[in-house]
């Protein structure tokens, strides 16, 4: 079971006039990158016979089915579609997902959940290590590399040090780094297959989970113009122009 | 009574038909949009960044055929019990387009394979012949090509002047075919041969050819002035001898062969063509949105992008409609001439704009604009050229105005 997110990959951010958020209108929405490769990620694990069924989960308006079903197209077996749209959908944030992602997990009996180290439209990186929380599962998180072994799970961390290798029990939440995997690209008779697999609606409500949000946007704005610099002749100029700027 | 129900019946399922077809031409099903997506990722992300190396380099780009083989691209229209996705020529067209959008060699690479030489093999050939012929060629690890021009005739396809003769259980082959897209790197042809020229068109037959192949030899490389990472050359026949269970189709009837073959063929090609216009757009978009003059962005001063954008979405919808009418097994001879036509102008025109919007930038190889002109010329000459179009459509209207 795991989580690809439905997230914003616009050529140009622009904050709306009203400083409430960005643009979102008009924006081609796909599935957040990091979340490709945990879908490939399990895809790959059903491929090796290591699990018995791959399920796509992924929350937000009606669009979200058509990252749902690239994720069927992929490989998945079948998809879920929690439906939030409107105000909820705006202030849907990770702690709301993770509760969400919990309750799922323990309805569907889920053995191990994979998703995007973070998303990259928020940069959160809080998802994955909430639902493990809420679960009270163990976590393997900026994975960049998973191996099965007999029922642990041998993770491979991608940390500031270099990389960590832990060994988890099962159930548990794995998040996915850039180097765990190249996501594949869907082919022609497996796009054809994705049609015939079943996406379930389920409503936050029917989980049991209040999408309210508990935090409030006061503004959102664009970072200031960068400036551009200055070039000095020598190293003295160079401490003297710190010192003007009060950064020594 | 009987008579008047069957008018009613007829005219509804006209309708019936008519009505999906504006549907879709609305936009497209979830289906066709998703096999869009896909391609149009893997040419952003595999095929627009080397173009420009393939194109200098002239070389075959072995790795991605194979990689679009096993995605299924190089055989669409092939049933899956044959090794191919078992998609429609409509998804077929919309493949073609966004792969020719990254790369326009490699569009007509997958374009010949599935058009040019599975497709007559999926129409004419007998059982045993589609498994030989066809599912080695549905991976991407082996291509074919078609073989009708000749040095001495290109648009006048009937007056083929290679012969094929029988020699006990064998057909022995010589002549010299010319222009012959992928030769370097096919794995198999199919050679249009006369079989009895007194016949004329009539006489022409058609036959399977495995590459290499004692007899077969290929002409030097074509230096072209585009689409160089696809070989072209000529195929050389001398006493090249094949079983008689090679011939394609029955006797005499390689002419129709040709024809009908060429009819779908020239989809791809324009598929080709729009595809590449739409590079061309993309580049000449991209660069009115930064480049000033006169005190304001050149993309406010520019009719041109207004004019090309109409081209290639005109001819677009001629195209998706002419594979519409062919996937309902409709007549589609004249709309597909129209289709064909109708990209490859605009694609000539699209393109050669996009360098006038780029100004200098446009002539220099720092911006793929001139490749994407050099590329375009050809989709006004194979397939059948411009001039012939006009033939066939001019044709198909007299005969329509005759009744």
């Amino acid at each position: 079971c795991f989580a690809p997110f439905l997230c914003l990959r616009p050529p140009q951010i622009r904050v709306k006039p009203d400083r409430t958020g960005v643009v979102t209108d008009g924006v081609k929405h796909s599935m957040n990158p990091f979340c490709e490769i945990a879908v490939e990620e399990a895809v790959k694990l059903k491929e090796k016979k290591l699990v018995k069924e791959v399920v796509a989960v992924s929350c937000g308006p009606q669009q979200v089915q058509e990252t749902i079903r690239t994720a069927l197209a992929m490989g998945a077996d079948r998809g879920i579609h929690v439906e939030v749209s409107g105000k909820d959908y705006e202030t849907l944030g990770p702690l709301q997902v993770s509760k969400i992602f919990a309750a799922l997990a323990k309805k569907e009996q889920a053995d191990l959940i994979i998703l995007g180290k973070q998303a990259i439209d928020d940069d959160c990186n809080q998802t994955g290590q909430m639902t493990a929380a809420l679960l009270d599962w163990p976590q393997g998180t900026f994975a960049s590399e998973v191996t099965l072994e007999a029922d642990k799970l041998k993770v491979v961390r991608e940390i500031d040090g270099g990389l960590e290798t832990i060994k988890i029990k099962l159930p548990a939440v794995v998040t996915a780094d850039l180097r765990l995997n190249t996501p594949r690209y869907a082919t022609l008779p497996n796009i054809m297959k994705a049609k015939k697999k079943k996406i379930v609606n389920v409503k936050p409500a029917d989980l049991g989970v209040d999408v309210s949000s508990r935090l409030e946007v006061l503004k959102v704005d664009e970072p200031p113009q960068r400036q551009s610099g200055v070039k000095v002749e020598t190293v003295h100029d160079l401490v003297e122009k710190l010192k003007e700027a009060g950064r020594i | 009574m009987a008579a008047l129900f069957k008018a009613r019946r007829a005219l509804g399922m006209a309708v019936g038909h008519g009505v999906r077809c504006l549907n879709q031409l609305a936009e497209l099903p979830e289906l066709h949009q998703m096999m869009r997506q896909t391609c149009r990722d893997y040419a952003q992300k595999e095929l627009a960044p080397i173009a420009a190396q393939l194109d200098k380099d002239h070389k075959f780009p072995a790795k991605q055929i194979q990689e679009l083989g096993g995605m299924g691209v190089m055989a669409v229209e092939v049933p899956e019990s044959l090794g191919g996705a078992g998609m429609d020529y409509l998804a077929y067209c919309l493949a073609v387009e966004e792969l020719s959008r990254g790369c326009a060699s490699t569009g007509v690479i997958v374009s010949v394979n599935n058009s040019l030489y599975l497709g007559p093999i999926l129409k004419f050939g007998t059982e045993e012949q589609k498994k030989q012929w066809i599912t080695p060629f549905t991976t991407g690890k082996k291509v074919g090509c078609f073989a009708l021009s000749e040095p001495g005739n290109g648009s006048d396809a009937g007056a083929a002047s290679t012969l094929a003769q029988q020699e006990g259980n064998e057909w022995v082959l010589n002549g010299t075919k010319a222009w012959i897209t992928n030769c370097w790197d096919a794995s198999a042809t199919i050679i249009f041969a006369t079989t009895d020229k007194s016949l004329r068109h009539k006489g022409i037959s058609a036959f399977l050819v495995p590459m290499p192949h004692p007899g077969l030899s290929l002409g030097k490389k074509e230096d072209k002035l585009g689409i160089q990472a696809s070989s072209t050359a000529n195929i050389i026949l001398e006493d090249c001898r094949i079983p008689l269970s090679n011939m394609l189709g029955e006797r005499g009837m390689g002419f129709k062969i040709a024809m009908q073959t060429l009819d779908s063929g020239r989809l791809g090609i324009a598929a080709q063509a729009l595809g590449i216009a739409q590079a061309a757009l993309d580049c000449a978009a991209d660069y009115a949105h930064k480049r000033t003059a006169f005190g304001a962005l050149i993309g406010k001063l520019q009719f041109k992008l207004a004019d090309m954008a109409f081209a290639i979405e005109s001819a677009r919808l001629l195209t998706w409609r002419a594979a519409m009418l062919r996937d309902a097994k409709k007549p589609f001879t004249k709309e597909a001439a129209m289709a064909k036509l109708g990209a490859s102008e605009a694609a000539t025109f699209v393109s050669h704009q996009a360098i006038q919007v780029l100004g200098g930038m446009g002539y220099v190889t720092d911006m793929p604009a001139e490749r994407h002109y050099r590329d375009t010329c050809i989709t006004e000459i194979y397939e059948g050229t411009s001039e012939i179009q006009r033939l066939v459509i001019a044709n198909n209207i007299l005969k329509e105005y005759q009744q």
